[in-house]
């Protein structure tokens, strides 16, 4: 499988002609891989009782909700028959990798549910109590008609966010590693064939997870003249750089065990990463999205001296930067991928589109979505922790 | 001289004629020439036995597949030819093979035009087509497809025929993989083999997610853009099942695609396969496609 294109006139299959796959299945991990993410970091605090994130324990699991909500919108824009879209878990292949995503998500969505109404449910009865008008009809709706709450109740309800986020931290994993299943089990095109694409994938969300964290709690502490908690900052900048520091890691094992060993593929990924995807893969994914990050983080993470506004400053810029590098990722797989013909002699054009159905506006009101949402659930519930000295022993 | 009027790769073409077990040859290096019988009779029993192993492994494979519900044929689909024997229990289905004869190929692109017409084929997108191999004497190797495969630019290069080494034409359709990534990928059971082992896929169920299009490592799967639905070469299902020929077969006036039954030892393309070695495209991903060549080079992907 010599990639001929470098060296005789290119030649791509008829078919190959028109990339299938656009940037909303881009989008489908990238926010599938957030929603993972941002449930880990929640789960920091819950199981692992890693008690600086408590700032942004709760917005985490809001946050991994309102992105769920939204993964499957980018698939039902991209399939072309979306009115067909239940027959795949009503009359799934057991064959097919892909047929197993609407269990999988929906057992994470289901566990995720439960979960966020359990950590708000002392909130919930609360203002059910308190609420006026509509609201009050809202607050004991969401309360399922369970307007009290007793210190066992509580305690209860404690223990079984401490199960649910255990068996969370499996699902959220399996979610995850299995988009990059579906995109590793692919033999026929050597970009994406390996065994690795999973484990990539993983942290890449987990990265992405904590980075959009970051980045809302930074924004969300500004816009309410709130000074950061210095310490949430200082620990999510540590979990932030040992996680980017694995995903790159495990991406550079993953390319150069291919490079060393030079066998067929490395001819068409050479050739991919010299041409077509040097841009969107030397410069945005590895120089900008993970070099720059990873000797910056470090300010954040581990240094005592800076000023916290510095500090705060770098580690936002650092998630933006870490957000640019898994967007990158998932173009570099899921367009890369599609950028040379099956015939190993051509590469192919992807037209970007703007105003189609599977175009950039397109894009941009999905990624949107998920922020209006967790907009609307911050005007219902409280995403900051309740102070320390109203907590009624709770830890939620 | 004109486009595709390029003398075909000269060993094959005269190998072929007499018989001689041609592609082994060329791409052996045997070099002899003289290994007419022997090798034939090698190629003979090779080939017996390969074929006994396609006929268990699509026995046990469409007797396995009628045990899941789903993925056998479903009530929609095409009659299935009548019963045999006493009437009641079906007649062990045909299996079917395809054999494409690169050396006989003169790139007339006739099946081209039958296969859109008898299939409705959207203009830009293609079941089948054939492609052009142009081995130039220093070395380079230039592929395009004939221009009856409808694509602006396709057939446009004009080689001078002196710096030519050898050009020959290779017609792409269906493999009909008996391990057929698509069908495995298939989400919805949309992907599905046909009782005689025919990889087609179910219109009715197709949610369009292309999966499958990634998963063929051919490129044979497309989006068709008129039904919004996979689509692909099923060897004109439809016309098999009315013991008709498939439309490119039945096009070609060189006889270089052969179609048949290849549990039946009397038909064309079973003494072709028992007498001439034959490859298949991307072997080393274990497709096992159904679909074989003659003179396949290593050129062609
Ligand atoms: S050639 Fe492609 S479409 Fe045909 S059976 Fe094999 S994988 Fe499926
Ligand atoms: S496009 Fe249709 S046939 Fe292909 S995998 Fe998806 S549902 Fe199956």
């Amino acid at each position: 499988m010599e990639f001929h294109a470098l060296h005789d006139a290119p030649f791509i299959f008829p078919n190959d002609a028109h990339p299938v796959w656009s940037i909303m299945i881009v989008l489908y991990p990238y926010i599938t891989g957030m929603v993972a993410g941002a449930f880990v970091v929640s789960t920091m605090y819950h199981v692992f009782h890693r008690e600086a994130l408590r700032p942004v324990a709760r917005l985490a699991v809001v946050t991994s909700l309102c992105l769920g909500a939204c993964a499957t919108l980018p698939l039902l824009l991209h399939l072309h028959q979306p009115l067909r879209a239940l027959n795949v878990v009503v009359t799934p292949s057991p064959t097919s990798a892909m047929a197993g995503f609407g269990f999988i998500y929906s057992f994470y969505m289901l566990v995720l549910l439960i979960d966020v109404w359990l950590i708000f449910r002392p909130a919930i009865v609360e203002r059910a109590g308190t609420a006026t008008g509509a609201w009050r009809g809202v607050y004991r709706a969401l309360a399922l008609g369970v307007v009290e709450i007793t210190p066992r109740a509580a305690e209860i309800d404690r223990r079984l966010v401490y199960a649910l986020s255990m068996i969370g931290i499996p699902a959220a994993c399996v979610l995850h590693g299995y988009v990059g299943f579906l995109f590793g089990a692919i033999k026929a095109n050597p970009w994406w064939s390996t065994s690795m694409m999973p484990v990539i994938f993983l942290t890449s969300a987990i990265v992405s997870g904590i980075a959009v964290l970051m980045l809302l709690y930074l924004f969300l502490c500004q816009r309410s003249d709130m000074e950061p908690d210095a310490e949430c900052v200082r620990s999510l900048s540590r979990l932030l750089w040992m996680f980017l520091l694995l995903a790159v890691v495990f991406e550079a094992i993953d390319i150069l065990h291919v490079a060393y060993e030079r066998e067929e593929e490395w001819h068409v990924i050479r050739a991919l990463l010299s041409t077509q995807l040097r841009f969107s893969y030397l410069t945005l994914q590895i120089v900008i999205g993970s070099i720059l990050p990873l000797l910056l983080l470090p300010l954040p993470a581990f240094s005592g001296r800076l000023g916290a506004g510095f500090r705060h400053s770098i580690a936002g810029v650092c998630a933006v930067l870490v957000l640019v590098q898994v967007a990158a990722m998932r173009w570099n797989v899921v367009v890369g991928g599609q950028l040379f013909s099956k015939s190993f002699r051509g590469f192919v054009e992807y037209p970007v589109d703007w105003f189609g159905r599977e175009g950039l506006l397109a894009a941009a009101v999905v990624l949107a979505m998920p922020m209006v949402l967790l907009w609307g659930a911050m005007q219902l519930l409280p995403v900051w922790p309740p102070s320390l000295e109203s907590e009624s022993g709770a830890k939620t | 001289m004109s486009l595709f009027e390029l003398p075909i790769l000269p060993t094959l073409g005269a190998a072929a004629a007499g018989g001689c077990a041609s592609g082994g040859c060329s791409s052996g290096g045997c070099g002899t020439g003289g290994c007419g019988s022997a090798q034939a009779e090698r190629t003979s029993e090779n080939s017996r036995r390969e074929f006994l192993k396609t006929a268990t492994t699509l026995t046990l494979g469409a007797m396995s597949l009628t045990l899941l519900p789903g993925v056998t044929a479903g009530d929609d689909m095409l009659p299935l030819p009548p019963p045999g024997g006493d009437g009641h229990a079906p007649a062990a289905k045909p299996m079917y093979g395809f054999l494409i004869d690169t050396t006989k190929c003169i790139g007339a692109g006739k099946c081209l035009t039958a296969c859109r017409v008898e299939n409705s084929v959207p203009e830009g997108q293609s079941r089948t087509w054939v492609e052009r191999y142009v081995h130039y004497k220093d070395g380079r190797v230039e592929v395009d497809l004939v221009p009856e495969t409808g694509y602006a630019g396709s057939g446009e290069v004009q080689p001078a025929a002196e710096d030519v080494l050898r050009a020959y034409f290779v017609p792409k359709l269906c493999n009909q993989c008996v391990d057929a990534p698509c069908n495995q990928v298939c989400p919805v059971h949309a992907s599905i083999k046909s009782p005689e082992g025919i990889e087609l896929v179910d219109t009715e169920r197709c949610i369009g997610c292309g999966y499958c299009v990634q998963a063929c490592p051919y490129g044979i799967r497309f989006m068709n853009h008129d039904t919004g639905v996979a689509d692909k070469c099923n060897w004109c299902y439809h016309r098999v099942m009315r013991n008709e020929q498939p439309a490119c077969v039945e096009a070609c006036p060189t006889g270089a695609r052969v179609f048949g039954r290849i549990d039946d030892p009397d038909s064309e393309i079973s003494r072709r396969l028992a007498t001439v070695p034959t490859n298949v495209l991307k072997q080393h991903l274990g497709t096992l496609p159904l679909t074989r060549y003659v003179g396949l080079t290593d050129e062609v992907t």
